[in-house]
């Protein structure tokens, strides 16, 4: 079996003494598209911030590339990663989108997309240009290279921060909630840009609410509920037959 | 009235306009080194390094600028090491010890400012920053930085007129300032509506330069909205 691009064992977070995480176990080979689906509390979020060390988790171990990210234990900060190097590398070869985007103001379109590149990964400037582009005109936006993102919709700024994601040729893409704080009418541009990445053999993990997109366009869904996996599975198998109670309300209350 | 005294003492106006435009820059500008560190620290979370930049920033607000000026100016002659040292050369010149206070104050002043605006920088770009494998360092520089000194410019703007007009008690210390030139052609002719009227003016132009210039700059960002 060939080694999985992310890995996560056991992974557990609290927050004080609140138990988000009680051990989620994930596995993406290169090329899957997995949505993680709950209501909300039930530790979505969380668990793709896990992965990037947005949140330290508490205990268990995640694997990028077969590289495990080392933990410690302080006596006063609890688990601590032991090297904020490797954090740091391993983070830029994660790329995330957020919900509320999170685009530099103070920098254009353009500058956005190549900043990381340039200046953590050491791309040369030009170069970085030239690919930043490219991908602008992918996602539809190389019009507004010299816009900030001020000055663009809520659709917009999103897929310019999903160029800003595809320029550092992530191994996995993290996309917490991307829709949902955009009006309806502007989801499905986002969404399109998404099923072409997810068609393109991008690694990608999906906090989302889009049930379509779920449905349609991974290859997994795992479903949380308050802090475990309560079902996973191929998208066709568990929507279809889901075997958890709590799954199959879930789908219904959605829909 | 008679503003024809004006006309021909115009060259001590100049001469004043000069050392308070030199003054009020240099100042400005050493201030602004200082602020920007001590500001950055401010938001630290270790006490032993926000507790002297705490007693630096109350002192320097909380008291004031002439007061501040008084006992550098007259207060440093007291200390025998002081006048004994290399230091001494600079601590006897009235330019020098008004150019440490002002330094001090608008760095103090300005810091605050720094303080503020770093400490509403918007979350999500720290995030996200902090996604894309920055460290803190590169955050600080590429992100924090840039960003808030954008939103400081208003602020700032105020704190360079306070500047330009706190800067007029530099005459009280015998140098040639603005208002020290309005003080000698007022004790020459005494015509005090007159001296001091020409001097506001000159204040006014120092001023409304400034604002202009923030004008511009913030419009240039305006789009960025």
């Amino acid at each position: 079996m060939s080694q999985a691009t992310l890995s996560i064992k056991n992974l557990h977070k609290s927050f004080a003494d609140n138990e988000v995480l009680k051990g989620i176990d994930l596995e993406a080979q290169k090329g899957d598209v997995i949505s993680i689906l709950g209501a909300s509390g039930s530790g979505k979020s969380t668990l793709l911030r896990c992965v990037n060390l947005l949140e330290t988790p508490t205990s268990g171990e995640i694997r990028v590339n077969g590289e495990l990210i080392e933990m410690r234990q302080d006596k006063k900060l609890g688990a601590v990663p032991v090297s904020l190097k490797q954090v740091e590398r391993i983070r830029s070869r994660l790329a995330m989108v957020f919900q509320s985007f999170n685009l530099w103001s103070h920098m254009t379109v353009l500058e956005n997309i190549i900043e990381a590149p340039v200046h953590v990964l050491g791309v040369p400037k030009k170069e970085a240009i030239v690919k930043a582009e490219a991908i602008l005109q992918r996602v539809g936006l190389y019009e507004r290279k010299n816009y900030y993102p001020g000055q663009l919709s809520g659709g917009q700024q999103q897929r310019v921060a999903i160029a800003r994601a595809l320029a550092v040729e992530p191994e996995v893409m993290l996309f917490d909630e991307p829709t949902s704080a955009l009006d309806p009418e502007l989801v499905g541009e986002v969404l399109n840009v998404m099923r072409g990445l997810a068609e393109e053999g991008r690694t990608m993990l999906v906090v989302t609410h889009e049930m379509a997109f779920a449905r349609d366009v991974s290859n997994k869904v795992l479903f949380l509920h308050q802090g475990l996996v309560e079902e996973q599975g191929k998208p066709e198998d568990i929507f279809e037959n889901p075997s958890s109670e709590r799954f199959k309300q879930f789908i219904s209350s959605v829909y | 009235m008679d503003f024809s005294i004006i006309i021909n003492e115009y060259q001590f106006y100049l001469d004043g306009l000069w050392t308070t435009t030199w003054l009020v820059t240099l100042s400005l500008l050493l201030g602004l080194l200082i602020a920007i560190p001590v500001g950055i620290f401010q938001n630290s979370e270790n006490r032993l390094i926000r507790f002297p930049i705490w007693v630096y920033m109350y002192f320097f607000r909380g008291s004031p600028l002439l007061v501040q000026l008084f006992i550098i100016y007259y207060g440093a002659a007291q200390f025998d090491w002081l006048r004994e040292s290399w230091m001494w050369y600079y601590f006897q010149e009235a330019w020098f010890c008004a150019l440490l206070a002002f330094t001090l104050n608008t760095g103090a002043y300005t810091a605050e400012i720094v303080r503020g605006v770093i400490a509403t920088m918007p979350e999500g770009e720290l995030e996200a920053a902090k996604a894309y494998g920055m460290s803190k360092w590169q955050t600080l520089r590429r992100i924090t930085l840039p960003n808030s000194l954008r939103r400081a410019l208003p602020a700032y703007s105020n704190e360079i007129i306070f500047m330009i007009h706190g800067s007029a008690i530099a005459g009280i210390v015998t140098i040639v300032d603005i208002t020290g030139a309005a003080r000698v052609v007022n004790a020459r002719y005494y015509a005090p509506f007159e001296a001091y009227f020409a001097a506001a003016l000159l204040y006014m132009c120092l001023t409304f330069t400034v604002i202009f210039a923030f004008k511009q700059w913030e419009k240039r960002y305006q789009i960025e909205k």
